[in-house]
């Protein structure tokens, strides 16, 4: 049955070949696009991020309601059609809230990841292919590693919390300073990867091809080393995502992030904690939510990351 | 010493070329010596030749190879490359003389970027020192891969999807993309099948035909040397030790580490095999780090004198065209002089007529 039908298509002519000769190279990242439409669990993640997206976005529009209406004799409601997510102790409309909050939530995720990621990525080429380099930046993030964070996050916070707001307004100083020490604290460990994972290329045949071609040292990097990094990073940055919402709601919680009357999902979370016996609804979203987005970008991360290696993909 | 005896010009000239490599010790990680990898070479290639490097691993002919390329940083000594200077060049400068020279490397796997398509590797050196657009650039990658028999369908592939001798080719290819007079292949053959080899030695040989380039082919296969190379030149912990003709070498080579390893060729007819007489070396190979005193040589030499663990013997050219650093010659051509008698020959003349004898 399967010989039948792989026999026409098994044996073109050789000439046929030649008909698609002069087809121009095809830019790669139809290749990844098509390895990664293949995974199906990367498929699913992307299609559960961009709805997040679309409801923390879009959202707000459609269900118009003020996330900070305080309606005291509908508090503590469940599910109804006048508030589908249920009311808060309050009475604040939970879905309402959920959007606003997603906005903020993702937001710092997003940025916060990045943003750690790059410093991460710099730090770790630099100190893998510059020796000199080497030494003192590892011995900086030594120090970064062994620094407690609430303690650090504290001073940032009380030092630049007033200068940033009265720079930015209040809501864009605390989401500013949120991701920075969200990232000052988080890009150790990609740093450290993927300066490992650049040592280990560095002395690679084909670095040394490139020099013998003449290629200065900062496009070997660009493209030789970043591409072969790619993996760890992308484990890292979609790890890093997951840490950043919840150390973002850690900070809220600790009164060092959002004011309280700013939702976030973190926020919405540990404000539902002191219901949970009588309410479970209340923390079951946000974490729902929290842990839908931390899967849905795992799983964008891991198909990425096979997408990205021209080994896999094709198979 | 080294004027050629032919009127052929000389592209690359290497003069007491050294490269040592620090050894890092104690605490401090300060330098406390060094592996002598290559150590006080001389040689000159000459256009459109072939100049075979052979020696057992661990003697120093890739280091050779790389350094002459400039991919290290010497530690002493003078690379002229078309009458240029590059031993002391800076990186920068360097970069405008890597069109002229290029590199063929041993392992085909690693050579290669996993993540850029063979279209994208070939036209890597072009990017970097071509002024070609978009269109042209893809053509020449095309012009080259025909150059070197592969389907032009190939270009989106990735290397992982080619056997070994493809990538040599793909190699070869991005070796060539920039019109190079000069290839330092670094045993291009050592990881490829034996059927493999001879496709890809008759492409580096046709390759030479049609572009007229100068190889520096540097191989454990003596076999292969002897089949490509025009001259060949022998080395061991990290001197040459004999370098000639190819011929002459094989036919009569004049160094005692040269007969030795010659002594090893496998010989195809097992009527013929029986009777070859081998030169069985004792010992290892010294450390470079900490090489003998006097001639490299002497710990495993057959016929050590007692001159050899005192003096290295001097690298000169002892028939015309037939470098030697060996003790046994010295005192051949002192012998030679005296007999030679009164008319003030110098040791050169007194080769030369050697020579014409031969």
């Amino acid at each position: 049955m399967t010989d039948a039908s792989m026999q026409p298509s098994g044996t073109p002519p050789p000439p046929a070949e030649d008909v698609h000769d002069l087809r121009p190279p095809r830019n790669q990242w139809w290749d990844v696009w098509d390895q990664f439409k293949t995974h199906k669990g990367a498929l699913a993640g992307m299609i559960v991020f961009i709805s997040i997206l679309l409801f923390v976005t879009a959202g707000p529009w459609i269900w118009a309601v003020d996330p900070g209406l305080i309606d005291i004799r509908s508090r503590n409601q469940g599910s109804s059609w006048a508030h589908p997510m249920g009311t808060d102790q309050l009475g604040r409309d939970i879905l309402a809230r959920m959007m606003y909050g997603g906005r903020v939530s993702v937001a710092v995720g997003l940025v916060a990841m990045l943003l750690g990621l790059l410093l991460g990525t710099l730090i770790g080429v630099l100190a893998g292919y510059f020796k000199p380099m080497d030494g003192p930046l590892m011995r900086l993030t030594d120090l970064f590693l062994a620094l407690p964070l609430l303690p650090l996050l504290l001073i940032l916070v009380t030092l630049f919390r007033d200068t940033l707001e009265g720079m930015f307004g209040q809501a864009t100083g605390v989401f500013l300073l949120i991701v920075f020490a969200i990232a000052i604290t988080s890009w150790m460990q990609t740093a450290r990867i993927v300066r490992g994972d650049v040592l280990a290329l560095k002395e690679r045949e084909f670095v040394l091809a490139a020099r013998s071609i003449g290629t200065p040292s900062r496009r070997i990097n660009t493209r030789h080393i970043l591409p072969n990094v790619m993996s760890p990073i992308m484990v890292s940055a979609t790890l890093g995502i997951a840490t950043a919402i919840i150390t973002e709601s850690a900070l809220s919680f600790l009164g060092l992030g959002f004011p309280p009357d700013f939702p976030t999902w973190g926020r919405i979370l540990y404000d539902g904690r002191d219901w949970i016996e009588q309410y479970p609804a209340r923390v079951v979203w946000p974490g729902v939510f929290i842990s839908l987005t931390v899967l849905s970008v795992n799983y964008i991360g891991d198909g990425l990351r096979d997408a990205l290696d021209p080994r896999i993909r094709g198979r | 010493m080294s004027a050629p005896a032919r009127p052929r010009k000389k592209l690359v000239e290497v003069k007491n070329l050294k490269m040592h490599f620090p050894i890092a010790g104690g605490l401090l990680r300060r330098k406390v010596g060094a592996i002598k990898a290559v150590d006080d070479v001389s040689f000159d290639i000459y256009e459109g030749e072939t100049l075979g490097i052979v020696g057992e691993s661990g003697c120093g002919k890739s280091t050779c190879g790389r350094a002459v390329l400039r991919l290290y940083d010497i530690t002493e000594g003078s690379i002229r490359i078309d009458g240029t200077e590059i031993g002391t060049m800076g990186q920068s400068s360097l970069r405008r003389m890597r069109p002229a020279m290029q590199m063929v490397f041993q392992d085909p796997q690693a050579c290669l970027n996993p993540r850029m398509t063979v279209a994208g590797i070939i036209a890597e050196p072009l990017e970097e020192h071509g002024k070609l657009s978009g269109k042209a650039r893809l053509e020449r990658v095309f012009e080259l891969m025909d150059a070197v028999g592969l389907n032009r369908n190939f270009a989106n592939r990735y290397p992982h999807a080619f056997s070994g001798g493809q990538r040599q080719r793909i190699g070869i290819a991005r070796a060539l993309a920039l019109n190079p007079r000069f290839i330092v292949c670094d045993e291009p053959i050592a990881a490829l099948d034996v059927s493999i080899q001879a496709q890809v030695v008759n492409l580096l040989e046709k390759l030479q035909d049609d572009f007229g380039l100068t190889y520096m082919f540097i191989s454990h296969d003596l076999s292969m040397v002897r089949h490509i190379a025009d001259r060949v030149a022998v080395m061991y912990l990290g001197k040459i030790v004999e370098l000639a003709d190819r011929d002459a070498l094989y036919e009569r080579p004049l160094h005692p580490y040269t007969e030795a390893l010659m002594s090893a060729v496998p010989e195809p007819d097992p009527a013929l095999e029986a009777r070859v007489e081998r030169i069985i070396l004792k010992g290892d190979v010294p450390s470079p780090a900490n090489p003998p005193k006097g001639c490299n040589f002497c710990t495993r030499c057959p016929k050590v004198m007692e001159i050899c663990h005192r003096v290295d013997p001097p690298y000169r050219e002892h028939r015309p065209g037939h470098f030697v650093a060996c003790h046994l010659l010295e005192a051949d051509s002192a012998a030679h002089d005296q007999s030679a008698g009164s008319t003030g020959a110098t040791p050169t003349n007194t080769s030369i007529q050697q020579g014409e004898d031969a």
